[in-house]
């Protein structure tokens, strides 16, 4: 048997990794435990949010599958930053665990191309050179490939802590991957080690919703996906509840019995999602935080209550319930807990997510250090469009930071590495004011119907929205007036007699669409989609021109490639310490030397010099 | 592609200074200085001119049009004399004409590199030539350190980074119970208080450009004491009219001299007295509008009379009794610096004294050497992004982007920091996660 690419783990970024993989011609297998564990949601049923909901825009825009199967499973959709201005809004919605699931499996089953292998891969093969040619599985069957990635969903050599009870595993009730994690050992990958942990879960039918303050889907639901017309999912309310002066005192009073602050953990967590604890201990002034209580289905009575994550003992956990409004009986039907494990330095990658000197391995998801569902979905189509491109002996594709979350993410993986587990925020993308949810089809979609990663339909639903939308700035553009007639039509403006277009009088905050309509009747032809989105692009066009020319610069640096075979050690003047950083890093172009911490201008020209002198030998 | 202008020649002062401009405007920057470019690769002396139409200096104008020079682009260079007030008034004049701004360090080696003008040889002989750069930045960063100006820049870095916390946090954090749900007022005060502290700190320097134009010293006296005899000697050369007669300077007459590498205007003024007739008084007059506007005033007296009032309100006076060598010095004199026109001891004494006093003056209002001027570019455009921020009614990704920007400058001058300190600011002050 053979294939092109094998995908190992069925997670989100599996998922996408296996259907960009098969979409672009490569024949693919998806390689997981069982059928039934795809697209299974391990930690909290949500999707999107603030600079999460931006990277599910840019999945869809790419054609990948995450946002279409939120569209079919999500339970309270809900636009964030909506009194905000439209580039840093974040759609996000609560899943039904059951239905995303379903709905995941669904998709990947209709993938053309892709087979499921179901089974434990337990060992990758390398050829004489070291590139990967096969996996094995715990039967022993041999499988060989061109191809692979690795996205185990589960976690590295994971120790699970509740309290000063100790045991290793993936999530709980799953064995813990080891074997594959000596085969990364072997290839001397740099390992880090993280923790994250996890609420207890509790049963919604001993939860006193009544007396709770409650919080709603929006009226207006916004979908994930260009290619959702309506959300037809049923939406539920969550509840919010908060920590008292009582649950304070509980876990001050029992803080040295918290695996996390017994000394026993030794990896760092994430300071956006930090334990009850650690939220006592360092904010413990407040006079609550915050608890929302999101149900994990429509049928489902599991409960998430979202802000308690935990690693104290199961019976402080339970008086810890008795402490909460709402909570007074609730049950808890697993204890919270901290989880510690391996992750794989990113710094180790390269830009396609290839692990460097392992030719045909590429690494997606959490085994990179990043949290989040959709970060490991972005990632995993990353990965399965260069896996594709490597079998098929194409260009690798990177996604540049001046375009797209996706590309800061990994560029941010890929040059700085991680010290907690990543997780996108908007402030992370310093061209914010370009990359936005409204315009992810315009930035990305030409690039997946040139690859050949958009369907048929989505080619021709681009094609369709772009032709209108450019219909509606032409006329927009080709419509002007004087200052003297805009007042006519109670415009005020300054009376320079200078002519603006309608385009123009777009990008200033106090006139409306429905002043322009009244101006120009003729407005009325194009559709509310194309001009809403011309008037957000307006809104901030005088912000463009500016970073316009920041990205040009990066852009330079980032063509001007450093060859594979440049020494480094042979570049004089370089320090010592620049030397060993570029030798560890290996960038592939000038922007990314630059990114390397420490570099100096002085450094920088000398790698150029280098780069053109080994141009100038070769010529 | 800017074009962007530097002193290339090593520190000030020097014998002479090679200011060089490359970039698409390279040519067309110089007109600004009233100086044309002329055969290419062949030198031309010409005047340069400031805007207002004072000279700043003569010198040599080489022209090197693309591809044929150091970068590859277009390139100017001229050679001025290496005094600090000459080739600040240069870079400044230069610097002002649109599209041109000063180079960063190692900007025009990574120009000649990324056009293919260098090889490996060539780049190894630039590193030490960078490195210099580099130096005369550490030079620069030293002063500022000592000068405790780079500890305000930081805690203005600091207060940058604060607002950005708290405007970020508002907006990638909204859902999040302990960030407040809009923006305290609190960061537009801080805010609008750094913007105070800039444009003071600013005001300071365009001050000490003022006296980089030409640091104005007045010699100014009764009658008689011997004025004019001082210019002459400490200018070198007979520019006043000297005589036994009381009253024979009549208008003020200045003489540009370079002390210590610094442009100074030493003004010689009419003697003041009570009785005078009418041409006397109009002198006398402008004696003391001289002396009001001076950076420095030299109060010359003969004897151990001194009468302040009489000098007009100027606080920068330093006393020099005169004639010294005609001995009839009294205990009183102690305080004043005694000179004789006759020792040249005592006049380079005299020099020696006022070049530490131009030095200080120059140190107090804030003017670091020629290379600080690069700063004064980001504090601006710092100041223009803050003002715009505090002033925007847009919505809060736009102001916050106005800050980002507003914080970039000034990293450039103290550092960078990025998204982790952003992020790591938030973290620590707000409890973030449900
Ligand atoms: N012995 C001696 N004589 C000096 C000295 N300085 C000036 N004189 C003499 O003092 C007389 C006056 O000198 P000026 O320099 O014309 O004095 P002034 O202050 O410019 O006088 P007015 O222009 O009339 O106000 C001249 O005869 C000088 O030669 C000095 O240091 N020693
Ligand atoms: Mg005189």
């Amino acid at each position: 048997m053979h294939y092109d690419v094998i995908v190992i783990g069925g997670g989100h970024a599996g998922c996408e990794a296996a259907r960009a993989s098969a979409a672009l011609g490569a024949k693919t297998a998806l390689a997981t435990h069982s059928i039934d564990t795809i697209g299974v949601m391990s930690c909290n049923p949500a999707i999107g949010g603030l600079g999460k909901g931006h990277l599910v825009r840019e999945i869809d825009a790419l054609d990948g599958l995450m946002a279409r199967v939120a569209d079919r499973s999500g339970i309270q959709f809900r636009m964030l930053n909506r009194r905000k201005g439209p580039a840093v809004r974040g759609p996000r919605t609560q899943s039904d665990r059951k239905l995303y699931r379903e709905a995941m499996q669904a998709e990947i089953k209709s993938v053309e191309g892709l087979s499921i292998l179901e089974g434990e891969v337990i060992d990758l093969s390398q050829d004489s050179s070291g590139a990967i040619n096969g996996i094995t599985l715990t039967d022993g069957t041999a499988i060989k490939c061109g191809a692979v990635v690795l996205t185990t969903g589960t976690f590295l050599r994971g120790l699970i802590h509740i309290g000063d009870k100790r045991f290793p595993a993936g999530r709980m009730g799953e064995k813990a991957s080891t074997l594959l994690a000596d085969r990364l050992a072997g290839l001397n990958v740099p390992l880090g080690r993280l923790k994250t942990g996890t609420p207890p879960r509790l049963d919604g039918r001993t939860i006193n919703w009544d007396i709770l303050e409650k919080q709603s889907a929006d009226e207006e639901l916004v979908p994930f996906s260009t290619m959702t017309n309506e959300i037809r999912v049923p939406q539920i309310d969550c509840g919010i509840t908060r920590t008292t002066p009582a649950t304070h005192n509980l876990i001050r009073e029992n803080l040295k019995r918290s695996a996390m602050y017994s000394g026993n953990i030794s990896g760092t967590g994430p300071r956006y999602c930090p334990s009850v604890e650690d939220k006592i201990v360092k904010f413990g002034d407040r006079d609550g935080h915050q608890i929302f209580l999101e149900p994990e289905g429509l049928d489902d009575h599991t409960v998430y209550p979202n802000g308690i994550s935990t690693s104290l003992p199961e019976d402080v956990q339970w008086a810890m319930m008795k402490t909460i409004s709402g909570l007074e009986n609730a049950q808890i039907l697993q204890p919270g807990y901290a989880i510690e494990y391996d992750h794989v330095d990113p710094k180790a990658l390269d830009q396609s997510l290839n692990l460097i000197g392992t030719a045909g391995l590429y690494l997606a998801g959490q085994i990179n250090g990043t949290t989040g569902y959709e970060e490991a979905a972005a990632q995993g189509l990353v990965a399965g469009i260069n896996a594709a491109h490597f079998v098929g002996q194409k260009a690798p594709v990177h996604f540049s930071r001046t375009s797209s979350y996706i590309g800061v993410m990994i560029d941010d993986l890929t040059s700085r590495g991680v010290s907690e587990p990543y997780r996108m925020f908007t402030s992370r993308a310093e061209y914010r004011l370009s990359l936005r949810i409204d315009n992810a089809d315009m930035r990305l979609s030409p690039l997946a119907i040139e690859l050949g990663l958009a369907s048929p339909d989505r080619a021709a639903h681009y094609n369709d929205v772009n032709g209108r939308l450019n219909a509606a700035r032409d006329y927009l553009k080709s419509q002007t007036l004087t200052p003297q007639e805009a007042a006519k039509h109670g415009i005020s403006l300054n009376m320079d007699g200078v002519r603006r277009s309608g385009y123009d009088l777009l990008s200033y905050a106090s006139i409306e669409l429905s002043d322009l309509i009244r101006v120009w009747p003729d407005l009325k032809q194009f559709d509310s989609d194309s001009l809403n989105r011309l008037a957000i692009e307006a809104h901030y066009a005088v912000y463009m021109d500016r970073q316009k020319a920041d990205i040009e610069s990066v852009l330079r640096d980032e063509n001007l490639l450093i060859p594979e075979d440049t020494e480094f050690d042979k570049i004089a003047g370089l320090s010592n310490e620049l030397r060993n950083k570029l030798n560890a890093r290996q960038p592939k172009s000038i922007a990314e030397a630059q990114r390397i911490e420490g570099m100096t201008p002085a450094g920088i020209a000398l790698i150029i010099a280098q780069v053109r002198k080994q141009q100038r030998s070769a010529a | 592609m800017d074009t962007i202008v530097a002193l290339s020649s090593g520190s000030l002062p020097s014998g002479v200074a090679i200011i060089r401009i490359s970039g698409p405007k390279a040519s067309k920057a110089v007109t600004a200085l009233g100086a044309q470019i002329t055969k290419p690769r062949q030198a031309s002396l010409q005047t340069f001119y400031d805007p207002d139409g004072s000279v700043i200096d003569e010198g040599l104008v080489l022209w090197f049009p693309s591809p044929h020079s150091f970068t590859g682009e277009d390139v100017v260079e001229l050679q001025t004399h290496g005094s600090r007030a000459v080739v600040a008034g240069i870079l400044d004049v230069l610097s002002a004409y649109d599209g041109v701004r000063h180079a960063e360090a190692g900007e025009f080696a990574r120009r000649a590199f990324t056009n293919g003008k260098i090889d490996l040889t060539e780049a190894e002989g630039l590193a030490d030539l960078i490195d210099a750069e580099t130096t005369a930045q550490r030079k620069v960063a030293q002063y500022l350190a000592t000068g405790g100006l780079k500890e305000l820049y930081k805690g203005w870095q600091d207060q940058l980074l604060n607002a950005r916390a708290m405007i970020e946090a508002d907006i990638d954090f909204a859902d999040e119970d302990d960030v407040p749900g809009s923006v305290a007022d609190q960061v537009w005060q801080d805010m609008a208080a750094l913007q105070r502290s800039i444009s003071h700190h600013l005001e300071g320097y365009d001050r000490s450009e003022r006296i980089r134009d030409g640091f104005k010293i007045s010699l100014v006296g009764k009658p008689n004491v011997g004025k004019s005899s001082l210019l002459n000697a400490l200018a070198g050369s007979d520019r006043a009219i000297v005589s036994s007669e009381a009253g024979t300077t009549r208008d003020v007459v200045e003489v540009r001299m370079d002390i210590a590498g610094y442009l100074v205007l030493l003004s010689d003024t009419a003697g003041i007295r009570e009785q005078a007739g009418a041409v006397e008084a109009e002198g006398i007059r402008r004696s003391i509008v001289s002396a009001e506007q001076a950076d420095l005033v030299l109060y010359l007296s003969d004897d151990d009379n001194w009468d302040h009032d009489l000098i007009g309100k100027n606080s920068n006076v330093i006393t020099i009794r005169s004639k010294a060598d005609l001995g009839k010095l009294t205990p009183t004199d102690e305080e004043a610096i005694h000179v004789s026109v006759n020792d040249s001891a005592s006049l380079l004494r005299i020099l020696d004294m006022l070049s530490l006093r131009i030095k200080e003056e120059l140190d107090r209002s804030r003017a670091g050497s020629a290379i600080k001027s690069r700063y004064i570019d980001h504090l601006h455009q710092c100041l223009k992004d803050i003002k715009l921020a505090i002033e925007s009614e847009d919505a809060l990704e736009l102001r916050a982007e106005h800050l980002r920007a507003a914080a970039y400058s000034l990293g450039r001058i103290t550092g960078q920091y990025d998204t982790e300190d952003v992020l790591g600011r938030i973290f620590s002050s707000f409890c973030i996660g449900k």
